[in-house]
């Protein structure tokens, strides 16, 4: 049973399992190609894997956009400490539900992808850091390392399964190390950066799910073939997880590069009950918003940067004419207040100061220089805040002031809100 | 000598060893980089980002508490950009703050108002309601006030890494976010009140202390801690001459960072309402308070019918009196009375030790040394500040720390390698190791083929500093239980209480005077009693463990009692003596008897007679 209708439009790579007769057991994943890259990557030095990788131009799933192969390389080759793979299967970014599908289908894939990494580095245990609120999936991925133990793909390797306890922060990747090791979910100073210094103190590749789950197919097919699927420098497919008012909201698996307006119209069936687009929020919460003028654009990581925004992890929220923007970021912004750590002081008390005052903007107890306030408040937080929680908090705001500030405006002195008098 | 390497500052160019952070650089060319959480000595959390930088060719502004220094790298802290990250960051712990400066008792020494003051805005733009929260007591010492606290951790840390005690931690997160103490409502440790000196603000204040004062109301007077042989330096609050408070705040001392919760707290003992204020003369079996005229022409007289008719004179001296005092009655002793029976109470056997010739290590070498070795004392109760040069010794250059109960455990051998191997030493015993022992510690230091320093563990503010200035038996002289058994004609004790430990044997003699803040045992037994000035009411200087000769100033006058030197000094004049300088004291020198070294093992909460007159530490550990 799939969550959505698959989309012809789909070139499916990592999710070419899904829906296949019990996709996530181990015997259906060997009757699909399952383990043929790991048996490959056995007989590739790591040298020659992680230049696979480098050729596919995959780059991080998880948020960021780094490029994975060159991640790979800067773990020390010759430590006297043990290494560890660590996937990030903290899937909290809001829009985000991409990784579960790929844990709840396919786990498999990803153990392979994990295991081709280990190899790579020359790790010899690793650790999946599930999100508390994805308990359900744990039993899933435990049942099939296990049967990929019994089945002896695992050789040597130890791997385990570690679950959050609902901390937004804990996908920050040194915040999971961090409560991975039983401590308090805070990020760490860097550098040392993980690859150096990560799990344990100890050299450590740490990836998204969607990540590690590319690896089979780079392996199996070669770094050039899935490179060829997206656009230059944009390696491969990715899965979008197309939500908000859509006629067929889902994750779907698209090539880098495919045009977002075409996303909404042909994958997604277009705006819901014939209403305008007016915005759209490309790759998870944390990316600055695009107005609907600005979604003629091609979703790859170069050309949403170009746009001031970014991929980030492939939530593409589409909001129509009747979405009121100043609700929306002050939604958001009670995530982002909510999610702080408190280790920072302009994460801890600008996302609050935010929510306070967005919520008093919404409410239409604002003045005039409140809008203007807003956008100051998310400014100082921007660039100076320990992690990327703050950029993160402060990026859309700024974005959502700045492309909306006649919503804002509307808003001011008591004013009720427009849209949402309009579309009541 | 580490490579150096040249950076500039402001247009300042700055030399400094690889590795420095560039807040330090900053700091050394003269130039403030404005911080909460960085705290040298303790790990960096770069959770203020008050100390955001510009460097050339970074994207972003720098935390300059995490960043090392390089050669050829370009910082700026003038500019606007810097200016204004820092006015934003302010701006930002300001906004849950509770502006209730007028009332908190950090007002006036706060780092968050110096620190508005010089880098903040003038006006606030935060409209919004505050957090509230109640304030809380964690024990009977410490009170932590949530909204206050700016979460720099550095009580978490000073707790952890400096105290090694871990009692604080985080909970709940974001802006609610706060301190929280081990017992989950208060807090379960030593009570050394570390966290509230450390706090940059008033979100961890002392119970003692709290609303009794402003800051700028206070004289501020450093002075040694009067309660163990360490030699702290506390620092004594003081107005309308009462002591308000202790800290360690100018880190002037030896101390550092450091102090205990008896040195922090533990002075009330100097106003305890059994403190004797006038003289008292034994009047048909009880006593008598009489002016101090009287009282020292008593004395005076009794000493000169003695010295009449060749009676035998016994004196034994403290170990909280100064060196001063000490050697004024050294010399009284020899030169007016005749006598060589002079004693103190030995603490530690610092005499054979001295006798060996091997080197002395003062307290720094705790901290410097590549291995400590303990043998006997439990250095985290007895000796809580050389204990704290230990664990910062482990925790910044990694020595090797080892403690054996006694000698028996070295004699295997087990340890000779590994303390061998680590360079140089520092060996600290107390009275588990004492006359041929105390050999045979110093040949086993020896065989070890490194540099090792010594330290004999002795208990009290003083204890060294009364061996030093002469206060032992002069050659066929009565050593101090001797003196309590022999029934001499004339005992005098000053600033000691002899008789405390149980099973002395005693022989009340003909006269006995006692000096002393308190009805002690030994005072109750005396036919006058002296009340004399505490450490806190005088000047002077007193040696401490490690031999730092350390100044004593007075806080506060004494309001009855005078300062034991003056008692000497005017019993003197009574008596028509002139004390004459004797540069050539008689030397300390062992006796080869251990049975006269034994050491109260006081811990945290007790220090000999003065702790038992401090209700703080009776309140702490409870």
């Amino acid at each position: 049973m799939l969550y959505n209708e698959p989309s012809p439009l789909e070139v499916k790579v990592l999710t070419r399992r899904f829906g296949l007769p019990d996709s996530a057991s181990l015997q259906t994943y060997l009757a699909h190609d399952g383990y043929v890259a790991l048996r490959k990557a056995q007989e590739m030095s790591p040298e020659e894997i992680i230049e696979e990788v480098k050729r596919s131009n995959l780059r991080g799933r998880g948020g960021a956009g780094f490029p994975t192969g060159l991640k790979w390389s800067f773990v020390p080759r010759h430590s006297e400490k043990p290494k560890y793979v660590v996937v990030n299967a903290d899937e909290g970014e809001p829009g985000t539900c991409k990784d579960r599908l790929l844990m709840e289908y396919d786990p498999h894939q990803l153990i392979e992808g994990v295991l081709i990494a280990a190899r790579a580095v020359g790790a010899r245990a690793g650790y999946i850091y599930i999100r508390g609120e994805y308990r359900y999936l744990i039993e899933i991925v435990d049942r099939a390392i296990d049967e990929a133990r019994a089945g002896g793909y695992l050789g040597e390797f130890e791997l385990y399964t570690h679950t959050g306890a609902g901390a937004y922060e804990c996908g920050e990747e040194s915040a999971l190390l961090e409560s991975l090791e039983g401590k308090r979910g805070v990020p760490r100073i860097r550098p040392p950066f993980p690859a150096v210094a990560g799990a344990f103190g100890c050299p450590t590749v740490l990836n998204n799910v969607e990540t590690f789950s590319a690896v089979p197919a780079i392996i199996r097919d070669g770094g050039e073939a899935f490179a060829a699927l997206g656009t230059p420098k944009n390696g491969g497919t990715r899965l979008f997880c197309l939500s908000g008012h859509v006629n067929r909201p889902g994750v779907y698996e698209l090539p880098l590069g495919f045009n977002l307006l075409r996303m909404i119209e042909e994958v997604g069936g277009g705006v819901r009950g014939g209403r305008k687009l007016k915005a759209v929020i490309p790759g998870g919460s944390s990316c600055p918003v695009l107005k609907a003028d600005e979604c003629d654009i091609a979703m790859d990581y170069d050309s949403l940067a170009r746009a001031g925004s970014m991929l980030g992890s492939g939530g593409v929220i589409v909001m129509d004419e009747s979405t009121c923007m100043v609700r929306v970021a002050a939604r958001l912004m009670r995530f982002y207040a909510h999610e702080s750590c408190g280790w920072c002081i302009p994460c801890r008390e600008g996302t609050t100061w935010l929510r306070k005052l967005l919520a008093r903007i919404h409410e239409g107890a604002a003045r005039a220089r409140d809008i203007d306030l807003a956008g100051d408040v998310a400014r100082n937080m921007l660039g100076r805040t320990f992690c990327p929680l703050g950029d993160a908090a402060a990026m859309p705001t700024i974005a959502f002031v700045e492309k909306f500030r006649e919503e804002f405006e509307a808003h001011l002195e008591g004013q009720a809100c427009a849209c949402e008098v309009a579309h009541a | 000598m580490p490579e150096m390497v040249k950076l500039t500052i402001d247009g300042k160019e700055v030399k400094v060893p690889a590795g420095t952070l560039v807040i330090e650089a900053a700091r050394a060319a003269g130039i403030e980089i404005p911080a909460f959480c960085y705290y040298p000595g303790l790990s960096l959390q770069a959770a203020c980002r008050m100390c955001l930088v510009e460097v050339e060719r970074m994207p972003k502004l720098m935390t300059s508490c995490t960043l090392p220094a390089a050669e050829g790298m370009v910082v700026r802290t003038d500019t606007p950009v810097v200016a204004a990250a820092r006015k934003a960051m302010l701006e930002f712990v300001l906004t849950n703050h509770p502006l209730d400066c007028p009332v908190c008792d950090k007002g006036g020494e706060c780092e968050l108002q110096d620190m508005v003051f010089r880098y903040g805005a003038g006006e606030s733009r935060f409209d919004e309601d505050k957090l509230h929260m109640p304030e809380r007591q964690w024990s009977p010492v410490v009170y932590y006030d949530a909204p206050r606290c700016i979460l720099c951790y550095r009580c978490v840390r000073v707790c952890d890494e400096g105290m090694g005690v871990g009692a604080l931690g985080i909970v709940h997160r974001g802006v609610h976010a706060e301190i929280a103490p081990n017992g989950g409502d208060h807090l379960e440790c030593e009570q050394c009140g570390a966290c509230i000196d450390i706090c940059p603000v008033g979100a961890l204040t002392s119970g003692t202390y709290r609303y009794k004062t402003r800051p700028w109301e206070m004289t501020h007077v450093p002075t040694i801690c009067a309660h163990c042989a360490d030699g702290c330096t506390t620092t004594l609050g003081v107005r309308n001459n009462r002591i308000l408070r202790g800290n360690n705040r100018d880190r002037a001392g030896i101390n550092g960072e450091f102090l205990c919760v008896k040195g922090r707290f533990a002075f009330d003992f100097y106003d305890h309402p059994e403190r004797l204020t006038a003289p008292l003369v034994r009047v048909d079996g009880s006593f008598e308070a009489v002016d101090w005229p009287r009282a020292l022409d008593t004395v005076a007289a009794a000493f000169r019918e003695a010295l009449g008719r060749g009676g035998a004179f016994g004196v034994i001296g403290g170990s909280h009196t100064t060196n001063e005092e000490n050697r004024a009655l050294a010399r009284f002793a020899r030169q007016a009375l005749g006598t060589g029976n002079i004693d103190h109470h030995r603490t530690g056997d610092l005499a054979t030790l001295l006798e060996t010739g091997a080197p002395l290590a003062r307290a720094a070498d705790l901290y410097t040394a590549g291995a400590v070795l303990v043998v006997g004392a439990n250095l985290s109760a007895e000796h809580p500040f050389l204990a704290w040069q230990v664990r910062a010794n482990q925790r910044h250059h990694g020595a090797l720390v080892r403690r054996v109960a006694s000698l028996e455990e070295l004699r295997d051998g087990a340890l000779r390698g590994e303390l061998a191997a680590a360079g140089d030493l520092v060996v600290v015993f107390n009275d588990a190791v004492k006359g041929a022992g105390v050999r045979e510690l110093v040949e086993f230091g020896a065989g070890l083929g490194i540099p090792v320093k010594y330290v004999a563990l002795v208990d009290y503010a003083n204890s060294r500093g009364a061996l030093e200035a002469g206060l032992v038996p002069d050659a066929g002289g009565l050593a101090l239980p001797e003196m309590l058994a022999a029934g001499l004609d004339v005992l005098w004790v000053v600033g000691a209480n002899p008789l405390k430990k149980a099973g002395v044997e005693f022989r009340r003699p003909g006269f006995m005077v006692v000096q002393d803040l308190f009805l002690t045992e030994t005072a109750a037994a005396a036919d006058i009693v002296l009340p004399a000035a505490s450490a806190y009411e005088k000047d002077g200087t007193v040696t401490s463990v490690c031999g730092e000769v350390q100044r004593l100033r007075r806080a506060v006058r004494a309001m009855g009692p005078k300062t034991d030197l003056e008692i000497i000094d005017w019993l003197a004049h009574r008596m028509g003596v002139e004390l004459r300088c004797d540069n050539a004291a008689p030397p300390a020198r062992p006796d080869g008897r251990p049975d006269l070294v034994w050491s109260s093992r006081d811990g945290l909460f007790t220090s000999g007679t003065l702790g038992r007159y401090s209700k703080i530490l009776d309140a702490v550990k409870a």
